[in-house]
């Protein structure tokens, strides 16, 4: 007699209940919708829903129904052309301030919904997308830092009047000579007691007839940096991301200096590239109205306060070292046309310690000219600087003002884009893309999905004819173990990526291994002339242990997998482990509370059908 | 139905002499390839830039090639891919500028062209993530032999861990020297494929393994030689079947998967056969060329008696 005791029964039933309920709402499929979320990352206003309703109904576009979650609205459509309709409708009625990307919701029903249950992801091979690597330029970022102490120390020592010869950057560490050695005492004492100088290591130095300090930054320091930099630019991309409009961006740190974008479902990579990667970021500075420009330019003279800038004409401009205002001090930018002259220009807002300091500049400096350097950070620490343009001014200003000087409108948004979403704080270059277009995608769910039919049912059929009743039971098994990796798939939240089908469809058929080690067991008992019962115990107990040892082994394997592979190996690795585990439990004991069904009841079984 | 009728008595231990031979040509062969013939390292490696279009209609490849040329990318390599409307293009990795590059071709591609040259997939690798990923992929292969030589060495004993560990270089040499003879590409789904074939071999070699672990005790009186034959037939249509199952899901995904996955579904066909193969021959070889005997096993002679009171 074989049988199970009622529990297990039970166990096998929730767990097959579980299973299916998790694994259904892959069957459910997509709808095209929209999401509309605040580009200041606001909550959305209770309003906003019967604004875009009125605009909807305007227009004559039937939704199927709109949902509220967290910051964002989603309208799901019947169709693609009334998605990409409507999209067009809610923009123009919503304005800049509001985001609106297209998406795909899955078309899940609520109460499943309410329990949690969700389909799998589709990963960007399968949807189609975009896929950054990037990599920040560390080497930049250390510069740029260094250039940041430079400064301050000379703001520091000129604001205690201590007379220094110069200061300036020298290799990985900055160097300052100052006259006496009295000097140089007041300046250390300076630089112990400044806040924005602290995390250096200090040298005294002698450089000839000068006084010297010599002084490094402290691996901690620099640390930290690469860390706030690293920081600051994910944040500075989600930004952009959500400028663009992106349902579902991936935006995550990977290792010490690099970061992943994912932008499913984003088709243009030329402009998405241009705007992640873009360092665009604006300097107000003074014109050196003392010197003339292109004398400076043709003698190189140029006089120690001031830098030799060219314009977008190629023309030499001369202008004050000293920065008046720079990106990082901006809050808001908007793009516009100037309503007296027609050029396409941008709107700026400073915040309270950019609008103090350009009022004190040009509440000084009326009847002078203010120059905006448009600068763009290449990988490598190339930069460009271009002079877009000079003005006089001829009032005081202070928090809001606008630029001109831009070529066309597209400059002018874009610009506006970059001003409002931040700058990078260290120049990022792309080091991986892979891009999936949208009939790739389809094509590659199409082929996935039609192998993994293909492999199923002839793994079934073969099954059935081999092993007869056994063999069928294997095969309800079988499809049991899809539907709990397809659930736990979709629990987990995992990526189903193409290689990620490839172990399923592998997994399909190494799950019928188990069954195989038992049934060639159950029929080599009987052949030594055990009696069926006893050799249905025998076959299950006697290849458990070989079912373990095999399936733990080809585990490691996976789990080595899952540790070195990158995104879709990741994938392969994870169906294949989750496989191996759902399969232990479908082809051990629900095929073997199935057979105990069958025969398990009956004294005496003259034949097995094996 | 069966495939094996009565129980088996084939005499595969008395023909390893050949098996040796054969295998040692094979991995000699391999190697020798390996080391002359390059494989066809694929972008992951490289790295450089793929793009993948579709034209509207099939385009004249010397047109293609020359429009490329017209763009300054004179070392581009131009293929159909699947379909003849389809188009890989390749280009080695380049001083600079390098994630602009796609841009180019697709601009280039698009010349002369009536109708929308659809962009089908960009993958751009810089050189220094194709290094990582290279030594990531030989780590992932020298650390899962470790793992799992550890593994058996507990389960059963050291003898058996060589034997596996051999099985499994064997494998994976004579499966990646078959990878360069028809040029297949080799990129990260090959390194998956490599790995898979790895789980796939062991698992035959672990049903192989843990039966003659269960027949030393057996049969006391048999010669090592005797036993590893007489395991060897015992498992003998469990091998054939669980090869079968997994041959015709592999031929499904290599038929209906597509040119993705195509060097993934080849790898690990032939890495099923070779696999199937070297568990009856290479692993037990080994295992008897170590001098393998009952004494080694009587520690773990009552494996599965706690197992044994599962109902």
């Amino acid at each position: 007699m074989n049988q199970y005791p009622a529990w297990k029964y039970l166990l096998i039933v929730l767990v097959l209940f579980f299973g299916a309920l998790y694994a259904l709402p892959n069957l459910f499929g997509e709808d095209p919708a929209l999401q509309v979320t605040s580009a200041r990352g606001f909550a959305i206003p209770l309003t906003l829903e019967a604004t875009v309703d009125e605009a909807l109904m305007a227009e004559n576009i039937d939704f199927k129904n709109n949902e509220r979650a967290g910051n964002r609205l989603l309208y799901r459509f019947y169709s693609t052309e009334e998605q990409l309709r409507a999209s067009g409708v809610i923009k123009s009625a919503l304005g800049e301030q509001y985001v609106v990307a297209l998406n795909l919701a899955h078309a899940t029903p609520t109460w499943l919904r309410a329990l949690g249950g969700k389909p799998m992801t589709l990963g960007l091979d399968l949807q189609g997308g975009v896929h950054f690597l990037m990599q920040v330029d560390m080497e930049t970022a250390r510069g740029q830092q260094l250039d940041r102490y430079v400064d301050d120390l000379r703001a520091a020592l000129r604001q205690e009047r201590v007379r220094y010869v110069s200061v300036r950057r020298e290799g990985n560490g900055l160097l300052a000579l100052l006259r006496t050695t009295e000097d140089r005492d007041k300046a250390l004492e300076l630089i112990r007691n400044d806040q924005s100088l602290q995390g250096l290591i200090i040298d005294q130095v002698e450089s000839g007839e000068y006084a010297g300090i010599s002084a490094t930054v402290q691996e901690q320091q620099l640390l930290e940096l690469q860390q706030t930099a690293l920081k600051q630019n994910i944040t500075t991309l989600r930004n952009r991301v959500n400028e663009i409009g992106v349902a579902e961006p991936v935006i995550q740190q990977q290792g010490a200096d690099r970061v992943v974008v994912q932008l499913p479902g984003v088709q243009d990579t030329v402009e998405a590239k241009k705007i992640i990667g873009a360092t665009a970021t604006l300097e107000y500075r003074a014109v050196d109205e003392a010197n003339d420009s292109f004398t400076a330019a043709q003698s190189g003279r140029i006089p120690p306060e001031s830098r030799l800038y060219t314009d977008d004409n190629g023309q030499p401009v001369l202008l004050k070292k000293r920065l008046i205002v720079s990106g990082d001090q901006l809050i808001g930018a908007s793009s516009g046309f100037d309503q007296q002259t027609g050029q396409p220009q941008v709107s700026v807002t400073l915040d309270g310690v950019g609008a103090k300091r350009m009022l004190d500049f040009t509440r000084d400096n009326v009847g002078n000219r203010m120059a905006v350097v448009y600068i763009e950070q290449k990988p490598g620490g190339r930069k460009t600087e271009e002079v877009i343009s000079v003005a006089v001014v001829r009032e005081p200003f202070g928090k809001r003002f606008q630029t001109t000087g831009l070529d066309s409108m597209s400059e002018a948004s874009q610009l506006a884009l970059l001003l409002r979403a931040g700058a990078l704080a260290a120049p990022m270059e792309i080091v991986e893309e892979r891009t999936v277009g949208p009939s790739l995608g389809a094509d590659n769910v199409a082929q996935g999905f039609k192998s993994v039919m293909i492999g199923f049912i002839l793994v079934l059929i073969f099954m059935a004819l081999y092993y007869r009743v056994f063999g069928l039971v294997a095969d309800m098994a079988l499809f049991a173990n899809l539907v709990l990796l397809v659930a736990m798939l979709s629990m987990l939240g995992a990526t189903l990526t193409m290689p990620g089908i490839a172990g399923i469809v592998l997994t399909v058929g190494m799950a019928v291994d188990a069954n195989v080690l038992i049934f060639e067991r159950i029929r080599e008992e009987l052949r030594n002339g055990n009696t069926p019962q006893a050799s249905i115990r025998a076959g299950y107990d006697k290849a458990f242990s070989t079912i373990a040892d095999a399936n733990i082994t080809t585990l490691i394997a996976a789990f080595v997998l899952f540790l070195f592979g990158t995104g879709p190996i990741k994938g392969f690795a994870v169906t294949l482990s989750l496989g191996i585990l759902t399969s232990m439990f479908t082809a051990i004991m629900g095929t073997r509370s199935v057979i105990n069904l069958i025969y398990g009841g009956k004294k005496r079984v003259k034949k097995l059908a094996i | 139905m069966r495939f094996l009728n009565k129980k088996t008595q084939i005499d595969f231990m008395g023909k390893r002499l050949i098996a040796f031979v054969l295998s040692g040509i094979l991995i000699v062969s391999s190697i020798v390839i390996l080391a002359t013939v390059d494989l066809n390292y694929g972008l992951d490696f490289t790295g450089g830039t793929l793009i993948e279009v579709s034209f509207p209609t099939a385009p004249e490849i010397s047109e293609v090639r020359s429009n490329l040329t017209t763009a300054g990318l004179d070392n581009a390599v131009v293929q159909t891919f699947g379909a003849a409307t389809d188009i890989v293009v390749r280009i080695p990795p380049l001083e600079e500028s390098n994630s602009e590059v796609s841009t180019i071709v697709l601009q280039a591609l698009q010349q002369g062209v009536e109708g929308e040259v659809v962009m089908r997939r960009v993958e751009f690798v810089g050189p220094q993530v194709g290094e990582e990923l290279t030594e990531q992929g030989i780590l992932a292969v020298v650390y899962a032999l470790i793992g799992i030589f550890l593994y058996v060495m507990i389960r059963f004993q050291w003898r058996f861990s060589v034997g596996a560990v051999t099985a499994l270089v064997h494998d994976i040499l004579i499966t990646m020297g078959i990878l360069a003879v028809v040029q297949v590409e080799f990129d990260l789904t090959v390194i998956a494929a490599l790995l898979a074939v790895i789980g796939y071999s062991l698992n035959d070699t672990i049903v192989l393994f843990d039966r003659i672990r269960e027949n030393f005790p057996r049969l006391r009186k048999a010669s090592p030689i005797e036993v590893v034959n007489t395991s060897v037939n015992e498992t003998l249509s469990r091998t054939l079947m669980t090869s079968m199952t997994t041959l015709l899901v592999l031929i499904a995904l290599f038929v209906f998967g597509g040119e993705i996955i195509h060097a993934f579904a080849f790898t690990l066909i032939i890495g099923v056969l070779v696999g199937t193969y070297s568990s009856i021959y290479v692993a037990s070889t080994t295992l008897l060329e170590l001098g393998v005997s009952k004494f080694d096993l009587l520690a773990v002679e009552k494996e599965g008696a706690v197992l044994d009171q599962n109902p």
